[in-house]
């Protein structure tokens, strides 16, 4: 699970252009929207497209992301629970 | 009828343009084929969350083009009108590659976003707040001009008082790739390139973004009037000279009346001829400047030569890197600028102080 949730890391900050941001500034547990890291809609299709082509997880229901995409800790244990790849 | 002056430039280009007063700082690089532009602090201008997503291209256009509202002393205008030969290419071959390597699935948003031809203009109108005339103008080499032309014509018949008019293009690794297979790109073998005695085909390539504020209104601080600007997408080389004389004469001049001419050598020696020819034949009494040995070959490099004419007219200085032959007059208050690419896209613009 630790080295899932450092691999997002690193993806998010490759994918999102997150240039001023280190692996170590994302607290697992940090919000990714909104006062946390301050992502956008924009990222969060960014986010869906990395689950579906990464982890061949495709979300059916948007309200989904909402949870999913608290933070590290709450997509690394989506993804461990029902990744296909 | 209202008169076109510049009265703000900004410029990003392969020279330290943004933070100097005239090519102070300017070297020659003569040896790569592919010329990148010395970047500002993006963060100067750009908050980082929205930098994050722009494509080189899109930032320097927001650098320069405040640069120039700042010059003029303007916070807004009526209208933003943009040149660009082949847009924000880097987030169009990122887009094209993706669709490409994933099969045509798991396309993203950000780089198709980012890679219309109009995202420059749009971005500094979103900056601005400016929800005047907007308008992106992708004609290969006479983008800029067309741009120009359009401004020109809009501040003239009255429809708007000030206009931020600019030219952008970016190098792209893929494009370039394919432009050094077509031999659009000098050879590397063949260095060091000498852009008025080549022999040698391919130009050097070169990325930037220049902008003008364009105002009806004369100024202490203005730069020049743009007299005239005329484009001619089709000439033949034995052309140009009666094509530069009744240009001139249109505007009642004639060749003896220019005190510059700024001429688009971009070392490819297969249409450079088109400059060389006419330098000799009608402009050997008048200085003969030239450019992209600066800032490479670009659809939208002629927006560089109007930065260089603009400021020549203003400063009353000619930097000697700019130099082509010897004449000098005691004061540049006439230049001409011609322009065009392989053969293609000619373009005439007639400055005056």
């Amino acid at each position: 699970m630790e080295a899932l949730k450092a691999e997002l890391k690193n993806k998010i900050i490759a994918t999102l252009n997150l240039e001023d941001i280190a692996v170590e500034d994302i607290a697992d547990n940090d919000p990714l929207f909104g006062d946390g890291l301050g992502l956008d809609s924009i990222d969060a299709l960014e986010l869906i497209v990395i689950l579906d082509k990464d982890y061949g997880i495709k979300l059916v229901d948007p309200k989904e992301g909402k949870t999913i995409f608290q933070s590290i800790e709450t997509m690394a244990a989506y993804i461990s629970a029902n990744r296909t790849k | 009828m209202k008169k076109t002056y510049i009265n703000g430039v900004g410029c990003i280009s392969a020279q330290k343009t943004f933070d100097t007063i005239f090519l102070e700082e300017a070297v020659e690089n003569n040896t790569e084929t592919v010329l990148s532009v010395n970047a500002p602090v993006y963060k100067d201008y750009i908050a980082p969350a929205a930098a994050r997503r722009m494509a080189k291209g899109i930032k320097n256009g927001i650098v320069a083009s405040a640069l120039a509202l700042k010059d003029a002393n303007s916070e807004n205008v009526d209208a933003i009108i943009t040149g660009t030969g082949l847009g924000c290419i880097e987030d169009s071959e990122k887009f094209l590659k993706n669709i490409l390597d994933n099969n045509e699935e798991f396309l993203t948003p950000t780089s198709f976003i980012q890679s219309t031809h109009n995202t420059v203009g749009a971005q500094i109108a979103l900056n601005l707040k400016c929800k005047g005339y907007n308008f992106t103008y992708v004609n290969g080499a006479v983008s800029f001009e067309s741009a120009l032309l359009d401004a020109k014509m809009q501040i003239e018949n009255d429809e708007v008082n000030s206009v931020l008019a600019g030219g952008i293009d970016e190098n792209g690794d893929y494009t370039i790739s394919l432009f050094k297979l077509a031999g659009r790109v000098k050879n590397e073998l063949e260095q060091p390139f000498n852009f008025l005695t080549s022999t040698t085909t391919g130009a050097v390539h070169g990325e930037g973004a220049v902008f003008f504020v364009l105002e009806n209104e004369k100024k202490d601080t203005t730069y020049a009037q743009i007299v005239d600007v005329e484009i001619k997408n089709n000439l033949e080389e034995n052309e140009i000279e009666g094509e530069i004389t009744a240009f001139l004469k249109t505007n009642n001049l004639q060749v003896s009346d220019l005190d510059a001419v700024i001429l688009g050598y971009n070392s490819d020696a297969k249409f450079d001829s088109y400059y060389k020819n006419t330098a000799e034949n009608i402009f050997a009494q008048t200085p003969q400047l030239y450019y992209k040995h600066l800032c490479g070959e670009y659809d939208t490099a002629s927006a560089f030569a109007l930065w260089t004419a603009s400021k020549i007219i203003k400063t009353q200085e000619v930097p000697e890197i700019l130099k082509a032959n010897s004449v000098i007059r005691p004061a540049y208050n006439t230049i001409l600028l011609y322009n065009q690419l392989s053969g293609k896209n000619h373009s005439f613009t007639l400055l005056s102080k």
